[in-house]
């Protein structure tokens, strides 16, 4: 079991540090530090100088660690436009990226196991048929065109909900906010369902396969045969057996939300890391790219680390049969 | 020919309506994209063929100034919408078709290469492939895409965009191509004509290409095909984002990024017409390429 967990974060922290190579080869080479701090007039002696100062002619190992070093401390140099440090630009939006990305996953996930439990026990309705062919075409829609089509039916025709921004926040010292504001949970509407759509649709597939495979089982039978009620069948016997692949892809899926956000957060212009990030690659902001790069590495392997953990916490089977394999 | 109309696959193919009806809009598609030049009414691409007054025409109504009509409607610039998607038709599908081709030789090739020769060639293969599929790849694309841009100098970054946006788009799709031929390469290798080739004592290059490499090549048509749709939708939602082909070489994303902006002044049709045709496609190569994996290898289903 330690040995497990021992392996997993050793492997964890590899990947890390070959995402960390890739963003610093970009960081280095991609760009050219000296140039874009000096601008054209600096003379031959000042971009030396500053080549020194910047520590650009150690050996490539020593700047690797020199780069690693600086980042754990949230270094990660100035963006090229506007010269802000980079580590505050991405700590301003960070708020609005997370709180867009929890909402659509919780919508996700709330909605695609509520879904699939119903079109499981529900099988061959009419309401059935009509979520599962829709959700054929809600798998080819594109991140982008779900977004436009929300904000033309709801913003355009309806003109219910906005179509753009964060609405009101209300600043929590070090946290803006924009669950507690109406124009803040109502902005928030759009983003979140085009942003969860696509991995709702999956949770829904994955919820409704494993659930008719679980309700096929001989203990579901037993249970019916006992006279338990359809409820306590579904929710007490059925539900716990299929958490498992649920909370594994449901927590991968976590990963490309993260990800999927800089389109949503374009659509919608919601000022997120996503939109910072695409914004840096349209103007080549190489440091912004990097920095991001790093950020987006850490998040996709804590969450993977932690969904590894987390079947040996959930399934004792799993658990005990690991435990063989040592002896 | 005769052989093929006889075969299985067509039998299947007869009797499934969903597999005709999305091959036939696939292929009625990429022909009115071939021969974009005929049907298209007018080239939007040619400046000298535009006139500003003709902009916001409604479809099939007549311009309030100069008494055109046009099937789908103009854009703001006046361009006829319909020769407009045909040409953007265009460039999304060879942006997709070249991006697959580039994924495909790169993925089958690494694949055949850490199949075979295993090791620790094997390992840094697989191990760079893995790191790379915990991103997504349109993420991964978006990324080579900003590199590139950092490394060409800025005047050609204008006419490179699309070599820029294949070379991305095929990069971020290399590892399902990999994945799949090193697995079918490593229970090949096993097999007896693999030790007879190397028997009469043909190259490990001879044997990769010539004796596994046909044996390995069935499931690549199926992943082949949905990569395809992947990277149409790619190429859309980068142009889309602002970071794919120049506007003045529209693609369907592009278009869609223009009918977005005049969305909200009531010209639904610029953003309608470009979203359906990328809807249709996207989803009858999907359709199709689930048909094949099923009729192709049923145990993918």
């Amino acid at each position: 079991m330690t040995f497990i967990i021992l392996n997993r974060l050793f492997q964890a922290v590899l990947v890390l540090l070959f995402v960390a190579l890739i963003s610093f080869l970009i960081f280095r080479f991609v760009g050219n530090p000296v140039e874009n701090l000096m601008g054209q007039e600096a003379t031959l002696a000042q971009r030396a100088a500053l080549e020194e100062a910047l520590g650009l002619n150690d050996p490539i190992h020593i700047q690797y660690f020199d780069f690693l070093w600086k980042a754990v401390r949230f270094d990660f140099g100035n963006s090229y436009r506007g010269a802000l440090p980079v580590a505050e630009l991405i700590a301003s939006r960070l708020p609005a990226t997370l709180e867009l990305a929890l909402t659509s996953a919780l919508f996700a996930v709330i909605f695609g196991v509520f879904m699939g439990i119903y079109t499981a026990i529900n099988r061959g309705s009419v309401i059935t048929n009509f979520i599962l062919s829709s959700s054929l075409i809600g798998v080819s829609l594109p991140t982008f065109l779900i977004g436009i089509l929300l904000i033309w039916l709801f913003s355009v025709e309806l003109n219910w909900l906005p179509s753009f921004g964060r609405g009101e926040v209300v600043d929590l010292g070090w946290w803006k906010t924009g669950f507690l504001s109406e124009s803040g949970l109502k902005s928030l509407v759009l983003p979140a369902i085009t942003l969860g759509l696509y991995q709702m649709t999956l949770i829904m597939r994955l919820t409704r396969s494993e659930m008719l495979e679980v309700l096929r089982q001989d203990y579901i039978r037993l249970a019916r045969a006992l006279g338990l009620t359809n409820k306590a069948v579904y929710f007490f016997h059925a539900l716990p057996n299929i958490l498992i692949p649920v909370i594994t892809i449901g927590g991968l899926q976590l990963g490309s939300v993260i990800a999927f956000a800089i389109i949503t957060e374009t659509v919608f212009q919601w000022p997120g890391v996503g939109l910072l990030f695409i914004n840096a690659v349209y103007f080549v902001d190489i440091p912004v790219m990097s920095a991001y790069l790093l950020l987006v590495g850490f998040a996709f392997v804590l969450i993977n680390l932690i969904v590894d953990l987390s079947y040996f916490f959930i399934d004792p089977r799993l658990r005990d049969s690991e435990l063989k394999d040592e002896a | 020919m005769e052989r093929f109309f006889r075969s299985d696959f067509f039998y299947h193919f007869r009797h499934a309506p969903v597999a005709i009806v999305s091959f036939v809009t696939i292929i009625l598609i990429i022909l009115a994209a071939i021969f974009a030049n005929f049907i298209a009414p007018t080239n939007p691409f040619d400046p000298a063929s535009l006139n500003l007054m003709n902009g916001f025409t409604p479809p099939l109504e007549a311009n309030e100034f100069t008494g055109e009509r046009f099937l789908l409607g103009t854009d703001d610039q006046g361009r006829d919408l319909f020769s407009t998607i045909l040409y953007g038709l265009r460039i999304s599908l060879f942006v997709g078709l070249m991006a697959v081709l580039l994924a495909m030789v790169m993925g089958v090739l690494l694949g055949l290469i850490a199949g075979f020769l295993g090791g620790w060639i094997d390992s840094v293969i697989m191990r760079f492939a893995d790191i790379q599929m915990t991103f997504p790849s349109i993420l991964v694309a978006m990324l080579i895409y900003g590199v590139a841009r950092g490394i060409l100098p800025p005047e050609v970054r204008y006419e490179m965009s699309i070599v820029v946006l294949i070379i991305s788009i095929g990069l971020s799709e290399w590892v399902p191509f990999a994945r799949t031929v090193r697995g079918s390469t490593l229970v090949e290798k096993e097999k007896e004509y693999v030790t007879a080739a190397k028997m009469i004592g043909l190259t490990r290059q001879q044997i990769m290409l010539r004796h596994i490499l046909p044996n390995v090549l069935s499931p690549v048509l199926v992943i082949a095909t949905i990569t395809f749709a992947l990277a149409i939708i790619a190429e859309a939602t980068l142009s889309f984002l602002g970071v794919g082909v120049p506007s003045t070489k529209p693609s369907l994303g592009t278009l869609i990024r223009i009918g977005q902006d005049f969305l909200f002044s009531g010209e639904w049709w610029i953003l309608l017409f470009p979203a359906v045709t990328l809807l249709a496609l996207a989803l009858s190569i999907n359709l199709f390429g689930d048909w094949l994996r099923d009729i192709l290898n049923p145990k993918l289903k």
